[in-house]
């Protein structure tokens, strides 16, 4: 491997990007304004269907009570009291709510305060009860309260760092194939080794300084939520950033258009943003669509993200999804360099 | 004088289709081999095999004496008939891209001023014209100060003076001694640069030499050639005297001679070309179809 021949490569698709307003304003301005977006303009949760944990301590979940009857409300059964706070902290779920095992008693509810939807919820819910209203407990989650942008921003730097990664790699490499650049690199000393290793990390370098950008210009204007290690957060994204950029050179490896290159990326990229739990949590969706979820990286990538941004967690609360987004990298990158070939 | 390139029985299929049927030939150090043919014919791809670009489907390549090693991609230039460079860079950026691939290099300086490259060295690599471009293409296919270049089809697409100076380039790097691998189906182009010619038709080496001496052992010194006249009888002529093209042709080693024959045949003279036989003729002979065609 000669580092000097990977240095050239990397530089010149540096200048690439740095002088294409274009990739500037795609990889910075656009995850930016998705985020002022959803702070300002939404002003919180813009979901449609509003999703209520119901916590019945001795009892499965029945439609006893005349709030469980409300239309376009999914019920979710729960077990675990304080894990389904947690979700409703989260903005993962609109409302918990308690029956007591005792019919006589009123339900009591949880709700996050910043959070729109539970609003709506909790005025549902006292309609409901109409003149009983007055004797519902009502509940709020503790500590810092969570808005629906602190949700989403892990989602949405994610987001932009799969779309960069994918098309910053795959579509750049199959568009150097189609146009010449590398059958012109092919007749030079430079390994494919050498090309691949200088395309990914030439996409990390530059994600990593877009993300950072991104991050700090959002929490200024937004102030959004993180309560976990930095460290942590870096790590993961940088797993992922390495495991998303290494799927893009797996696509890039054969293809000869940009035309079908896109047709995969999209292939690829839209399942993961609808099923990963970027705009909305998969909290009580299909179990097949659960178990799609689970087999793409950004699931775990916005699934960590989170965990430390939101919930605080540090480097060993994320171990496992930084040990599998580094090990899935490894393994794409072996596929990609099997793969390549240079026309 | 050694060999530095040798191809030996080069083979290599598409499908139904054998684009290179058992090539061989050698190019001597210093040279400047010349492989021509129309459109399809199998030259770049005979090229391409050479450079390492494609591989054979048989047959052996040797470089120096020795089978195509590590060493060769550090040793050769090559200028592409299509070829991009990276966007967004300069020309002196794509120049000290392309000198950081390789162990050895030429001097930046001598090389862009002698590819004069000196006027539009801070532009654009996509705005420059195609003179320019192809200019810029050689200086990199010259950035590592190779012993052996290929060049394939380096002219197409220039206008006549841009192709002149390309010209003039390139007899100036035979003159610092390099060796030259070069397609083309310009035959002026062939004449002027090639010390040895080969003439691929449908994959195969149907001629090879040098240009002057294929020429000689083929023709006569002139040709004489005359539109097509209404008032001769073709279906009688001398079998010297071919119809190609819609016009008459014919070689001699003595014009006033052949002139006078003409006249007494009832050819009128008015339109009348008397030219030294060109590698065009040289082709058409051989194969019976044009080399552009």
């Amino acid at each position: 491997m000669n580092i000097q021949r990977m240095l050239a490569v990397m530089t010149a698709r540096f200048r690439e990007f740095y002088r294409d307003t274009a990739s500037w304003s795609w990889n910075l301005i656009m995850p930016f304004m998705i985020i002022l977006g959803f702070a300002f303009i939404f002003s919180g949760d813009t979901k449609d269907l509003y999703k209520v944990a119901v916590y019945q301590p001795e009892a499965h979940l029945t439609n006893s009570h005349p709030f469980l009857n409300t239309k376009h409300i999914k019920f979710i059964d729960v077990d675990a009291l304080d894990t389904a706070i947690t979700k409703v902290q989260r903005h993962q779920i609109d409302m918990l709510l308690v029956i007591p095992a005792n019919p006589s008693e009123q339900p009591s509810y949880w709700i996050n305060q910043y959070s729109a939807n539970g609003y709506i919820v909790e005025k549902l819910l006292h309609q409901t009860y109409a003149e009983k209203s007055s004797a519902l407990k009502a509940e709020f989650v503790s500590g810092k309260n969570i808005r629906y942008v602190d949700w989403v921003m892990p989602g949405v730097l994610a987001m932009n760092m799969m779309f960069s990664c994918l098309w910053g790699v795959g579509w750049v490499v199959v568009r150097y194939r189609k146009n010449g650049v590398l059958k012109r690199l092919q007749a030079t000393p430079l390994t494919p080794f050498e090309f691949l290793s200088a395309q990914v990390i030439a996409r990390l370098i530059i994600i990593t300084v877009v993300t950072i950008m991104v991050f700090i210009g959002a929490d200024i204007v937004v102030g959004f939520t993180m309560r976990g290690s930095y460290l942590a957060l870096f790590l993961v994204f940088f797993s992922g950033a390495a495991c998303l950029t290494s799927m893009g050179l797996v696509v890039a490896t054969r293809l000869k258009t940009e035309e079908v290159a896109d047709g995969f990326l999209n292939l690829i990229s839209w399942p993961m943003m609808i099923f990963s739990g970027v705009w909305f949590s998969m909290e009580g969706t299909h179990p097949v669509a659960l178990f799609i979820s689970q087999l793409f990286p950004l699931t775990y990538l916005v699934e960590a993200s989170r965990r430390i941004m939101i919930d605080g967690a540090g480097v060993t609360g994320v171990a496992f999804e930084i040990l599998l987004l580094s090990g899935l990298t490894l393994l794409l990158l072996s596929i990609s360099a099997r793969l390549f070939r240079w026309s | 004088m050694s060999n530095i390139l040798e191809a030996r029985n080069l083979i290599k299929k598409y499908a139904e289709v054998t684009a290179v049927d058992g090539i061989s030939f050698s190019l001597k150090s210093g040279d400047c081999f010349g492989l021509l043919g129309p459109n399809g014919a199998g030259k770049t791809t005979t090229m391409e095999i050479l450079e390492g670009i494609i591989q054979a489907d048989s047959g052996d390549i040797l470089y120096l004496g020795e089978p195509i090693n590590e060493r060769f991609k550090h040793e050769i230039g090559i200028q592409f008939q299509s070829t991009s460079l990276q966007d967004f860079q300069t020309v002196k950026e794509s120049l000290l891209m392309f000198q950081a691939l390789y162990e050895k290099s030429a001097d930046i300086d001598e090389l862009i001023q002698l590819c004069h490259l000196q006027e539009f060295i801070d532009r654009d690599t996509r705005k420059l014209s195609g003179g320019q471009r192809q200019r810029l293409l050689l200086a990199i296919a010259l950035i590592n100060d190779p012993k052996l270049i290929f060049l394939d089809e380096p002219t197409t697409g220039l206008d006549p003076q841009s192709r002149r100076n390309f010209w003039t380039l390139i007899e100036g790097i035979k003159k610092a001694g390099k060796s030259i691998l070069l397609t083309t189906h310009y035959m002026e182009e062939a004449y002027r640069l090639c010390d040895q010619i080969a003439i691929v038709d449908q994959g195969q080496i149907i001629i090879e030499g040098a240009p002057d001496d294929l020429l000689h052992q083929h023709f006569s010194s002139s040709v004489i050639r005359l539109p097509f006249q209404e008032n001769v009888d073709s279906d009688n002529l001398p079998e010297d005297i071919k119809r190609v093209d819609g016009r008459y042709e014919l070689f001699t080693d003595s014009v006033p001679d052949s002139i006078s024959r003409l006249e007494k045949l009832g050819f009128g003279l008015g339109d009348c070309q008397i030219s030294a036989p060109t590698l065009e003729d040289l082709f058409l002979k051989l194969t019976g179809h044009a080399l552009r065609s």
